[in-house]
């Protein structure tokens, strides 16, 4: 039996009725990264021995008939920009390639509260900057689908990992679309809630009011399990919702009937891949199908997103990233003097695309130049948050592609970052709106997963999962991953 | 002097505010402490940590702004002021910019009898940084610095003036009741010498007249009254010679040095930097109730203006020494328990004016610190008034008081210091006095009036001062006829 193949929830019944334990299924999901790793490069630190003692202690749990949470035991990664206490959080930065945090962040605490198991840290795009994984400090992860793709980003390594089964979910970040994107390209369910529904505590920032947690996982039922125990009001986090969280299973129904989903045609123009189009299509007539009513409908300030997106996130980035300047912790590179100390550890520590986000970020908020750089992207924000608003007084959901194209290859855009940004054009509006989107498999063009994305209402995310539960019932274009095989 | 110049000066100041936790997280504010002891991962500004407002500090932010009779703004925010140094963990400080929570303030202040409205522009709140000890003498020239990060997050409030001082003076009264007020209200301990409240001043000069402002200059490291006084003082003379030389001022900040009593260039305008403000994104706007600025303006407490006026009106004391008591809080609290028990307030206001300041000054002592307890003071006051020891004796007894905390009546015992009255006690010492000294006795009789003053201190230092003098004046008058 390949437990690692298996999905959360039919793990959780074959724990809960004892037919394995959860030291079997950590150790087939560590022989699995031991079997593929070296191709898919997912994880930056793996903790087996610690994730195996976990094990057991959960399953000692069991043994004494103590009430457990539905994924207790279920072996689990995180990408690594979200803090584990004594187990090395590096966002795949060269600057913090030995910080060892000394706390944990509040979904990593909820996590282990739940009993999961952390099988170790997840690679990505240096602080969560980029759309490939090709800026990782460290090394590239690898697309499973196509080792010569990229797997997406910037929770390119959360993504692979549960796409080779390399864990049974994962949490990532998305600040712009990364973790919607990367689960596109690897054919996973991947869901960005609501702003302010999971605590940001413990998640190092790249650009505090667009940055979210959320899970990666195998499909829509995992999310909803995911997210029922991640999600929640933290005093911790001033920004963080107070709101009551539901139990998000309820909304795993075969059924839509009557619901409105809108389809933005700005998503559809200039730029798409027509196969993607055509699969989007396809997608929306199958929802008609089983009694949904869609219609296009016009976001009028979707164009202004990508540009306001780089001011906005720059902006907070060029701050945020500030702190690592060598006196504390991370990498410090000597020099003559302190200020030559910071240049130093900043110049050497950094890679390519953050230095570029800093010098953007800095010169946005620079003195003369602030109104017209920064206030005029919140301005731009603004109107495209009035633009979702709009649209959800008439529709639940709104149906978009994940990605303008599929997993594009190693070396493609790395030189040239607009159209490196321009993948992120899709997911980007979503962050600035604050609302959240989920991204669901739907079908493969050249053996590479396309991604269709849902948006909801602010707190919607149950009737995101209710549509992607219908899809996934009704058509088995949601699972890409039958044709993996043989790749890895 | 050739050409006559105004001076203008306007004055920034942070002031520590005494919750018990740090502005963002729950470490203690307390001073001192092990070096990093009072530290957590919000205030070190590790990875991933987020801030959460201390309600408390919003609260003292409130208090301090109606005390300085501001607008309390119902919508404020926090924004991130930008720049790298050592001491600073997240490389930017969480402050107020465009939208602080009080302004449009005053306050007033008298210098030589003439009182003066000084506007307050704004009250905002913010973090403190950490605290850099270098291995030399900057951080430029140590081979080594080390930080210590327990004041890191200890909220401060910035209270910035108009530029309404025209002098020194003006400036120094400004700060003494800004110390005052801020005091009153509770909200800082307002120690200068530990930092808790630290002054800039923006000083220029402009021709008498003039509507335009002068090029200023910004002085830093004030850390006592003193060292406000005297440089402003000599920014001031270093402005005039400059521009009755025909030369410019140049825009900069500028270092006071207390040892060389001079001010010194630290960097000029284009150095300046750049802090790029934006708000903070991980703090939610602050939204106030009406209703709980009004709470907290009920409960203020009765400030120095009020106190000095009281003082003044209903217990008739002078300007001056209502001043002086109601300078501080914790000595107008201090004359306050004192009335409570013996109501005399003019004597009482004389020995809290003299021997209490004195001793205080002398010890270097805070008035919290001192061992003398108000009741303790009122009960010798009493046993004066009742004749029990003499006004001398009154001061001997007070300073032993003041040294050990003993109680008067425990002192008066112990020196075995009760004043004779009894004229039966008294008769013969006078007797023996009048044998022994017949030449002032002739003295007297033939007219010298001052003659019987030698006789009372004989009398005295035949009894060790224990004599009532009063009562031997009489006895010797009588006896001399």
């Amino acid at each position: 039996m390949d437990l690692y193949k298996k999905t959360a929830h039919e793990l959780s019944s074959l724990l809960q009725k004892r037919e394995v334990s959860s030291e079997e299924l950590t150790r087939s999901v560590l022989d699995r990264i031991n079997k593929v790793e070296e191709k898919v490069k997912a994880f930056v630190t793996v903790t087996g021995e610690q994730a195996l003692e976990q094990a057991r202690e959960i399953d000692e749990k069991r043994a004494r008939g103590e009430a457990m949470s539905p994924l207790a035991g279920i072996p689990m990664a995180m990408k690594d920009n979200i803090c584990t206490k004594g187990v090395t959080t590096t966002c795949a930065s060269k600057i913090l390639y030995n910080f060892v945090p000394p706390y944990n962040a509040t979904v990593t605490e909820k996590l282990l509260e739940a009993g999961t198991i952390l099988l170790g840290k997840c690679n990505m795009d240096e602080f969560a900057m980029g759309s490939s994984n090709e800026n990782s400090g460290f090394f590239p992860t690898r697309n499973p689908h196509d080792l010569s793709a990229v797997p997406g980003g910037s929770s390119g390594g959360a993504a692979a990992a549960v796409a080779a089964d390399e864990a049974v979910f994962t949490l990532g970040s998305d600040t712009g679309g990364s973790i919607r994107q990367p689960a596109a390209f690897c054919g996973v369910v991947g869901l960005k809630p609501t702003y302010g529904y999971v605590s940001r505590y413990g998640l190092i920032a790249y650009a505090s009011s667009l940055d979210q947690i959320g899970p990666l996982t195998k499909d829509i039922t995992d999310c909803a399990l995911v997210l029922n125990v991640i999600a929640g009001h933290d005093p911790k986090d001033s920004t963080s919702a107070p709101v009551e969280v539901p139990d998000f299973t309820r909304y795993l129904v075969d059924d839509v009937k009557g619901l409105k989903i809108g389809i933005p045609k700005e998503y559809m123009g200039e730029g798409i891949d027509p196969r993607i189009a055509a699969y989007l299509k396809q997608a929306a007539a199958k929802l008609e199908e089983l009694g949904a009513m869609c219609e296009e409908v016009s976001l009028p300030h979707t164009e202004y997103a990508l540009p306001a997106y780089y001011i906005i996130a720059s902006a907070e980035a060029s701050s945020n990233l500030a702190r690592y300047d060598g006196v504390r912790y991370g990498l410090r590179v000597e020099a003559e003097d302190v200020i030559s100390m910071f240049c130093k550890t900043r110049s050497q520590g950094f890679g390519e695309e953050v230095k570029r986000r800093i010098m953007l970020g800095t010169y946005a908020l620079s003195s003369g130049y602030y109104d017209a750089y920064y206030l005029k992207a919140l301005k731009v924000r603004t109107l495209i948050k009035r633009d979702f608003d709009q649209a959800f007084l008439k529709y639940d959901c709104l149906l978009t592609p994940t990605s303008p194209t599929t997993a594009f290859k190693f070396g493609e855009k790395v030189n040239d970052p607009l159209a490196m940004y321009l993948s992120d054009v899709c997911t980007i509006p979503i962050n600035l709106a604050g609302v959240p989107g989920l991204s669901l498999p739907f079908g493969t063009v050249e053996g590479l997963p396309v991604g269709i994305q849902f948006i909801g209402k602010p707190f919607g995310e149950g009737t995101l999962l209710r549509v992607g539960y219908a899809l996934e019932q009704n058509t088995d274009l949601t699972k890409p991953k039958a044709q993996m095989e043989g790749v890895i | 002097m050739s050409a006559q110049y105004e001076v203008v000066i306007g004055l920034e100041v942070h002031a520590e505010l005494k919750t018990d936790t740090k502005i963002f997280c729950s470490c203690p504010t307390e001073f001192g402490g092990e070096e990093n002891t009072h530290v957590c991962p919000v205030c070190l500004g590790l990875p991933g940590v987020l801030p959460v407002l201390n309600k408390k500090v919003l609260e003292y932010a409130v208090r301090a702004g109606l005390a300085l009779n501001c607008e309390i703004a119902s919508f404020s925010k926090f924004d991130r002021k930008n720049y790298f140094y050592p001491d600073l963990p997240k490389a930017y400080q969480i402050s107020q910019y465009d939208l602080p929570i009080c302004k449009k303030g005053y306050l007033e202040i008298e210098v030589n009898g003439r009182k003066k409205t000084i506007g307050i522009t704004r009250v905002h709140m913010e973090e403190d940084a950490g605290k850099l000890v270098h291995g030399g003498a900057t951080i430029a020239t140590s081979r080594y610095s080390l930080v210590d990060y327990n004041r890191t997050g200890v909220p401060l409030i910035e209270i910035v003036s108009e530029p309404d001082m025209r002098s020194a003076e003006e400036a120094r009264a400004y700060m003494e009741k800004l110390k005052a007020i801020l005091e009153y209200t509770g909200v800082s301990d307002v120690r200068m010498e530990q930092g808790s409240l630290r002054c800039d001043a923006n000083i220029s000069l402009r021709p008498m007249g003039a509507k335009e402002f002068g090029t200023k200059t910004e002085i830093k490291n004030l850390n006592s009254f003193r060292a406000l006084q005297k440089a402003i003082e000599y920014e001031i003379e270093r402005q005039r010679d400059i521009l009755e030389e025909g030369g410019k001022i140049i825009q900069e900040t500028r270092s006071w040095d207390e040892g060389k009593g001079v001010t010194v260039s630290l960097r000029s305008k284009e150095e300046a930097h750049d802090y790029r403000y934006f708000p903070d994104p991980d703090l939610v706007p602050v939204v106030i109730d009406p209703q709980w600025v009004q709470e907290i303006r009920d409960s203020l407490p009765e400030l120095p203006d009020a106190k000095r006026e009281r003082l003044v009106q209903e217990m008739g004391l002078s300007e001056y020494d209502a001043g002086i008591i109601t300078g501080s809080r914790a000595l107008a609290d201090f004359f306050d328990q004192v009335v409570a028990e013996y109501n005399e307030p003019k004597m009482v206001a004389n020995w809290i004016m003299g021997e209490f300041l004195r001793l205080l000054n002398a010890n270097n002592l805070e008035v919290a610190e001192s061992k003398v307890k108000p009741r303790s003071l009122a009960a010798l006051l009493k046993a004066q008034a009742e004749g029990t020891i003499s006004g001398k004796m009154a001061k001997t007894v007070f300073e032993e008081m003041f040294e050990t905390g003993k109680e008067p009546g425990t002192i008066i015992k112990e020196k075995g210091m009760v004043q004779i009255s009894d004229e039966g006690a008294l008769a013969a010492v006078v007797e023996k006095v009048i044998a022994a000294n017949p030449q002032s006795v002739e003295d007297y009789k033939a007219g010298k009036e001052k003659a019987i003053g030698f006789l009372v201190g004989q009398v005295m230092k035949e009894t060790k001062g224990q004599a009532n003098p009063g009562l031997v004046n009489k006895l010797l008058k009588d006896k001399l006829g």
